[in-house]
C-alpha cells in the first residue's frame, strides 16, 4: 500500500501542530523552572 | 484637510481587499502567527526592557528575569496582533503593511484577535504570578494603552496619535525595573521619557516619505494633515527636546560619564540629521533619520548596559 502524497494544506497543518507542541513543551519547562526558582531563588518581597 | 475627515471610518477599499483575501483561509504557517507579533518592534521593546531590568538595584533569579523578558516580549507582540486585527482594513491599502498575514488572507481577523487576547492575558498573569504584580500592572497598562488609546482611539483621529501613543512603546524599561524592585524610581521614569520623546521624530521621519501611503489609508499622520513643512519643523523641535533629555540621567548623577559622553555624541548626530530634514526637501534626509533613529535608541540603551557591565555607572 502506498501512502497518499501530502497536500500543501496537510504540510501547513503539520507545521502548525509541531509548533504548538513545541510551545506547550516550552511552557511546561518554563513553569517547572519558575517553580524551582520561586522555591529556592531570590526575588523581591 | 481637516482632522474630522479622517475620524474613525473603516477603510472601504481595505475592507474590499480583505474580503477577497479571506478566500485563502486556513493556510497560516507558524511563521504567519509569529509575524502577527511584530518581531522587529518586539526586539527593541525587549532590549529596552532588559536595560531597565539590568540597571535596577537588587537581584532577580535568572529564570525569573528571563520570564519577565519573555512576558514583555509576548505582551508587546500580543498587542501588535490585536493592532493588526483592528487595523486590517488600513493595512490592506498601505504598501508598507500589505504583506501582513491578515491582508494576505493567511490569518483571519478573528484568529488574530483571539491569538492576541490569549497572549495578552497570559503574559500579564505569568508576569504577576512569577515575578511581581507591579510589573504585571505596568505590562497590562502597556498593552491596554497600545490597543485602546493608540490603536482604537488616537490613530485614526489625530496627528498627535504617535505623540501620545508613543507612551506604549516607552513603558518596557519601567516594566524591567519594576520586575526587579517591585517599584519605580527616577531613572526608569527618565528612560520612559527618552523613548516617549524619541517616538515622534522617529515616526514622523517615516511618515514624511510614506505620506501618500498614510493619506490613502486615511491615517491623519502629521505630514498628511499639517503638511511636510510643519512636520519637518516638529521633528526639529522634538529632537531639540530629546537630546537634553537623554543627557539628564548623567546630569542628575544617575549614570556615569561613558553614557553621558556617548549620548552627547549620538545626540549631536541626531540633531544634524534633524537639521537636514528641517532645512531640506525630498525624502533622503528623512530616510536617514528614520534608519539612524532606530540605531540611536539602540546605542543609547546599549551604552547604559555597557557602562553597568563595566562597573562604570554612577
Amino acid at each position: 500500500m502506498t501512502a497518499m502524497p501530502h497536500s500543501d494544506e496537510h504540510k501547513r497543518r503539520k507545521a502548525r501542530n509541531i509548533a504548538l507542541a513545541v510551545v506547550l513543551f516550552a511552557l511546561v519547562a518554563l513553569f517547572y523552572f519558575i517553580t524551582i526558582a520561586k522555591m529556592t531563588g531570590v526575588h523581591p518581597s | 484637510m481637516s482632522d474630522a475627515s479622517f475620524i474613525s471610518e473603516r477603510n472601504e477599499a481595505g475592507n474590499a481587499g480583505l474580503d477577497a483575501a479571506y478566500a485563502k483561509q486556513g493556510e497560516a504557517r507558524p511563521a504567519d502567527y509569529l509575524a502577527l507579533l511584530k518581531p522587529r518592534v518586539m526586539s527593541l521593546v525587549v532590549f529596552t526592557g532588559l536595560v531597565g531590568l539590568v540597571l535596577a538595584p537588587g537581584h532577580l533569579h535568572p529564570t525569573l528575569a528571563i520570564t519577565a523578558l519573555l512576558c514583555i516580549a509576548i505582551g508587546a507582540g500580543a498587542s501588535g496582533a490585536i493592532n493588526m486585527w483592528y487595523d486590517a482594513d488600513i493595512d490592506a491599502v498601505m504598501a508598507r503593511t500589505q504583506g501582513r498575514p491578515i491582508p494576505q488572507g493567511l490569518v483571519t481577523p478573528d484568529e488574530a484577535l483571539g491569538f492576541g487576547c490569549v497572549l495578552s492575558v497570559a503574559s500579564v498573569i505569568v508576569m504577576g504570578l512569577a515575578v511581581n504584580w507591579v510589573a504585571a500592572a505596568i505590562l497590562a497598562l502597556t498593552i491596554g494603552f497600545y490597543v485602546f488609546i493608540y490603536t482604537m482611539w488616537l490613530k485614526r483621529r489625530t496627528p498627535q496619535n504617535i505623540v501620545i501613543g508613543g507612551a506604549a512603546g516607552a513603558f518596557p524599561p519601567m516594566i524591567g525595573w519594576a520586575a526587579v524592585t517591585g517599584d519605580l524610581s527616577l531613572l526608569p521614569i527618565l528612560l520612559f521619557a527618552i523613548i516617549f520623546m524619541w517616538t515622534p521624530p522617529h515616526f514622523w521621519a517615516l511618515a514624511l516619505y510614506r505620506s501618500d501611503d498614510y493619506a490613502r489609508a486615511g491615517v491623519p499622520m502629521l505630514p498628511v494633515v499639517a503638511g511636510e513643512r510643519e512636520t519637518r519643523r516638529q521633528i526639529m523641535i522634538y529632537s531639540l527636546l530629546l537630546v537634553p533629555l537623554t543627557l539628564s540621567p548623567w546630569f542628575l548623577g544617575l549614570v556615569g560619564p561613558l553614557y553621558g559622553v556617548g549620548a552627547a555624541v549620538l545626540g549631536a548626530f541626531f540633531l544634524v540629521l534633524a537639521f537636514r530634514i528641517w532645512r531640506g526637501t525630498g525624502d533622503r534626509a528623512a530616510k536617514h533619520m528614520f534608519a539612524y533613529s532606530i540605531l540611536y535608541l539602540f546605542l543609547l540603551f546599549a551604552l547604559l548596559l555597557a557602562e553597568h557591565g563595566l562597573g562604570l555607572g554612577a
